[in-house]
């Protein structure tokens, strides 16, 4: 209902420069419930959404195109971090594309937080924004979520040298030169920790920005349950 | 019995030891492939040997400190599952990278290009009204031509 009332009231606003050279790349694998109303949500903020189907077998990729997303499609299911890869790729061909937002297909999160990290990357020296739960308030987290998640910190901040304060969040505002120059070989869920050190390797200037993650149920049922952080940390480990 | 069996061990440690430098060697290509052909051979070899003369493998393992033949042959079975092992999931994973390439690619050249989604959208689309629509909403023509020709 809260979500519906601000994309009202940004519709009226008129789309500023900066947000249509943004591009909001969207990885989407069977999210076909909510996927129409996230787009919609998104494209009244930033026109220019690209949404990377990862070879999901619902109505997904439709769903997203009748809602006005250009629609990339693997032709067979690679993971989150080969369809964030294709989107920046995809998007880096538009010419007059400046900003490129990683986003998630199943609403979690705030368009308005992306439209504040784009307009950071706009007006300072920064390369990365990347979005945090954990500077402000607003996001309320189970205590076994965020024990897990400070682990993943402080882990992440031993093997990369970042000192960020959340790990594993999907909402990133890249400049060109960052959205070309991260290599994501992780095709599964540990690309979040690879972009990190991406950023670190390749000597970005990154920022941290206040972001506001809504757990409904739809994304808590479908979401990254404790058990795949097992996953992923053998992800980084068995080469 | 106890410092018979040190001689297994070792050559069991060394065996396995010698799996994990194989791994950490840079290098794919011809080296690699002849190695575990050689080692192929070896086996092969081996298992004939076996075969003629069933006493030997007996012989063998009281050698090396192992009770019964058929116990060293199962210790060798191990060691050769566990290299095989490693070696398949490499190769799946390599094999896993080279699709991912290849999948993107063909995304991205199936995708109508971001330069002109104006005109590429509405062929894609099932249904090409409500994306002229969109295409209205979304983004203000500048091309003329471009716009003669989606309007």
């Amino acid at each position: 209902m809260e979500q519906q009332f601000r994309n009202e009231s940004t519709r009226r606003r008129p789309i500023s420069a900066v947000e249509s050279m943004t591009w909001l790349v969207i990885p989407l694998f069977n999210e076909a419930p909510v996927i129409r109303g996230v787009v919609e949500g998104a494209r009244s903020v930033f026109p220019k959404v690209v949404c990377v189907d990862d070879g999901s077998s619902d109505a997904s990729a439709a769903e997203a195109r009748a809602a006005g997303a250009v629609v990339v499609q693997h032709p067979i299911n690679l993971g989150q971090g080969a369809s964030l890869r294709t989107g920046l790729d995809w998007a880096l061909g538009d010419p007059e594309a400046e900003f490129f937002v990683t986003f998630d297909a199943d609403g979690q999160h705030d368009v308005g937080d992306a439209r504040k990290m784009v307009e950071l990357l706009a007006s300072q020296p920064l390369d990365v924004v990347i979005g945090s739960r954990f500077l402000d308030a607003r996001t309320k987290v189970s205590p076994i979520k965020k024990a897990v998640l400070k682990t993943a910190v402080a882990f992440q901040r031993r093997s990369t040298g970042l000192h960020l304060t959340d790990a594993h969040n999907g909402l990133r505002a890249f400049n060109r030169r960052a959205a070309s120059s991260i290599a994501i070989t992780q095709n599964r869920m540990a690309h979040a920790s690879e972009i990190v050190s991406e950023i670190s390797r390749n000597q970005l200037r990154w920022a941290e920005a206040p972001v506001h993650v809504v757990y409904t149920a739809y994304s808590r049922a479908k979401g990254q349950s404790v058990w795949n952080s097992v996953n992923i940390l053998s992800d980084l480990f068995v080469k | 019995m106890d410092a018979g069996q040190t001689v297994i061990k070792g050559i069991l440690i060394v065996v396995l030891a010698a799996f994990a430098v194989f791994l950490m060697l840079p290098g794919r290509g011809q080296r690699h492939v002849a190695i575990r052909r050689l080692v192929m051979v070896v086996l092969l070899i081996l298992v004939v040997l076996a075969v003629i003369f069933p006493s030997a493998v007996t012989a063998v393992a009281h050698a090396v400190g192992v009770g019964r033949g058929t116990d060293l042959l199962l210790y060798g079975l191990i060691v050769v599952f566990a290299g095989n092992s490693i070696l398949m999931q490499r190769r799946h994973r390599t094999t896993e990278r080279e699709i991912t390439i290849l999948a993107r690619q063909l995304a991205i050249l199936q995708a109508p290009s971001p330069a002109d989604r104006e005109v590429a959208d509405p062929a894609a689309a099932a249904e090409p009204e409500e994306h002229a629509e969109d295409v209205h909403l979304g983004e203000p023509v500048d091309n003329e031509a471009r716009r003669n020709g989606v309007f």
